[in-house]
């Protein structure tokens, strides 16, 4: 027997996926601790051999991997109005499977400086000004970042009359630094594909050496990604299938970890009406965003407090004050702790209900009312998302649930938030196994069979 | 090098009159000017932000429904906020109701400096005209 294997080494766990692509069949899943403090491949053998545990001997055909191993890749951008060049910027990076720890525009002022050194992020990507328009900002922040004691790369992407100086300005500092297409080459034109990949080549170059994964780099074949890239890559083929097959349509997939909430859609989005006018920066097809505060341990307060509060909170558990008060703070402190008592679980199902409401709103655009003397018209910013028609668990807290399809509902259009432009009816699908991630590194080779897979596991089609 | 001059046009306001916009941005850019069109219902921070980030010589604002005054007050104190408070700063359309003495309308928009008012039906060529002038366009020839 032939057999593809895809691992995705993830902080906790080292997820592995054995695929037989002749039958069109998942042969066995399985995860174990990651082991990025000793030996990163031990993980890996250890799910080698678990997953010989489960089919037999094989022979090993390929083996790909994805990575979000010790934090990811964390990312400080900057740009120049908050709005335009340094939002393009952060869409870029959470596109591209980052981290953004931090977001500055216009002039970086001392106190940005001294955060900056304090991050010390994995990447920086320096933004400001449409092609041919402002130059002043980004070559004072290049100045600025150039004297400053940061060690990582730093990746130029502001506007193409000033890159060159920039460039010139952080390598007389020694900084290593590469030159991108403009993010925002025109206002209303978003060109963030060329930093992605460029993201995704130093990803590759330097986090795996600085990750310990340069020792298992030997073992895998050529195609290695972020995490959240390959789920992204998953998502869109899923959505638009290929020549041969089709895609299920437009989509939004939600990731609940103990820390964060990744949300994701596939789907342009775009105004239904004509009476709509759209306003700020456009999004991109396949959108991810990332919530720093929600989780469902560590981040356990933050969704209490960007919920709404505890009343809340314990309305909808029906877990007293006190035992809510004494569980979220034993959640926080301890991010492994899986729920055990009837308490625990109905606690963690209005806390994943919550994480997602706010996860997803944040997520969605929003449509706003505006009294013109010509009637009522509307002002959208962000993707409508309101025709989407499937939606996705794909790990941690909303695959264990036993209510999958009550924490849904929090991600539905509600009419008491008309203003959040959040699927109206969707038919719920789970990825039990994990195999999203896997799947999106090996569609860069086999898409056509990574979409039946998906499609077979996912959909039961 | 030839840089082109670029101005950021829009129609201020809940004002969704689009017609004469594509006339000003098409008439503007076969003068030689880039044109950043941000279209109907524009906000004073989008017309301010897009001049920034796209380091434009002037914002041209469209308004037709009569409610232009409103629309306008306080632009060019945001302007000289954002950092940008020497931007050219034109208006026209029918920036007020009904038949005001133009006159009157002018020195308003010119007291909440702006540098050109256009009076109702004013040929885009005209304010081509003064924008090269206020650009110095001719003179570098
Ligand atoms: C078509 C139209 C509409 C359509 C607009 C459709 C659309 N999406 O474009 C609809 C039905 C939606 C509409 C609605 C309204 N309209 Co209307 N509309 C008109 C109409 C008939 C034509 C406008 C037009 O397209 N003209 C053709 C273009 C080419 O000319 P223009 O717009 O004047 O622009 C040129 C010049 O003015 C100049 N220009 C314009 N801006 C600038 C700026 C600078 C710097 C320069 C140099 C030059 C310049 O260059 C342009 C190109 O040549 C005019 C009457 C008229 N005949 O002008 C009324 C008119 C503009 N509307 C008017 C009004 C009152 C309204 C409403 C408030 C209510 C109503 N009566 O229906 C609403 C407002 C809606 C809103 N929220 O904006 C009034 C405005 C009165 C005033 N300002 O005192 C007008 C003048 C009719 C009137 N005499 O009462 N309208």
């Amino acid at each position: 027997m032939k057999v593809y294997l895809l691992a995705d080494f993830g902080s906790t766990y080292t997820k592995l996926t054995a695929v037989d692509l002749e039958l069109s069949h998942i042969l066995a899943t399985t995860q174990c601790p990651t082991t990025v403090k000793t030996d990163i491949a031990e993980g890996l053998n250890h799910a080698t051999a678990e997953i010989e545990n489960q089919i037999g001997k094989f022979e090993i055909e390929a083996l790909h991997a994805c990575s979000s191993a010790a934090g990811g890749l964390r990312m400080v951008v900057s740009g120049l109005v908050e709005e335009l060049t340094a939002e393009a910027a952060r869409v870029a990076a959470l596109g591209a499977g980052a981290r953004v720890i931090r977001v500055f525009s216009n002039k970086m002022t001392k106190g940005d400086v001294r955060e900056l050194e304090t991050i010390q992020p994995d990447l920086f990507l320096l933004t400001g000004g449409t092609d041919g328009g402002d130059e002043q900002c980004i070559l004072a922040n290049a100045a600025t970042v150039a004297k400053l004691n940061l060690t990582c790369p730093i990746l130029i992407a502001g506007n193409c009359q000033a890159t060159d100086e920039c460039f010139e300005i952080l390598s007389a500092a020694g900084k290593e630094s590469r030159i991108c297409p403009n993010v925002l080459p025109k206002l209303g034109t978003l060109n963030i594909q060329p930093v992605q990949e460029e993201i995704r080549a130093l990803f590759l170059k330097r986090i795996i050496q600085a990750k310990g994964l340069s020792r298992v780099t030997r073992l895998l074949d050529d195609i290695m990604m972020p995490t959240p890239v390959a789920v992204l890559k998953a998502l869109t083929l899923l959505a638009h299938g290929t020549d041969k097959e089709c895609g299920i349509g437009p989509l939004m997939a939600v990731d609940l970890g103990g820390a964060t909430c990744d949300v994701y859609s596939i789907s342009a989005g775009s105004p239904k009406e004509s009476n709509t006018v759209m306003r700020g920066l456009p999004e991109p097809e396949a959108k991810r965003t990332v919530e720093g505060d929600i989780g469902m341990r560590i981040n356990a307060y933050g969704v209490v407090e960007a919920a709404g509060g505890l009343e809340r909170l314990t309305a909808m558990s029906g877990v007293s004050m006190q035992e809510t008060t004494d569980l979220l703070s034993q959640f926080s402190k301890n991010p492994s702790v899986l729920p055990e008592t009837a308490a625990m679980e109905q606690l963690d199902k209005a806390l994943a209900s919550l994480a997602l409401e706010v996860s997803t709103i944040r997520h969605a655009g929003t449509i706003s009312e505006a009294y013109t003397p010509a009637g009522l018209m509307y002002i959208q910013e962000g993707k409508d998302l309101r025709d989407i028609r499937q939606l996705l668990f794909i790990g941690g807290t909303l695959i264990r649930t036993r209510y999958p399809q009550a924490i849904a509902e929090c991600c539905r259009y509600s009419p008491a938030r008309p203003e959040s432009l959040r699927p109206e009816q969707f038919d719920l699908y789970l990825d039990k196994r994990y195999i999203l991630s896997a799947m999106g590194v090996l569609s860069e080779i086999h898409p056509n069979e990574a979409l039946r897979l998906m499609k077979k596991e996912i959909c039961f089609e | 090098m030839d840089q082109k001059k670029k101005i950021v046009l829009g129609v201020i306001g809940a004002d969704v009159h689009a017609v004469g916009l594509q006339i000003l941005d098409f008439s503007f850019t076969e003068a030689g000017f880039e044109v950043i069109n941000l279209g109907v219902m524009v906000s004073q921070e989008e017309f301010i932000n897009a001049a920034i980030e796209t380091n434009a010589d002037a914002i041209v604002i469209s308004s037709l429904y009569g409610h232009g005054e409103l629309d306008c007050k306080g632009m060019r104190e945001k302007c000289i906020e954002a950092g940008i408070g020497e931007i050219l700063l034109y208006v026209g359309g029918n920036i007020v109701v009904g038949k005001q003495l133009f006159s009157d309308v002018e020195k308003r928009f010119l007291d909440m400096k702006f540098d050109r008012v256009f009076p109702p039906g004013t040929d885009p060529t005209e304010g081509i005209r003064w924008l090269r002038q206020d650009l110095h366009m001719d003179e570098e020839a």
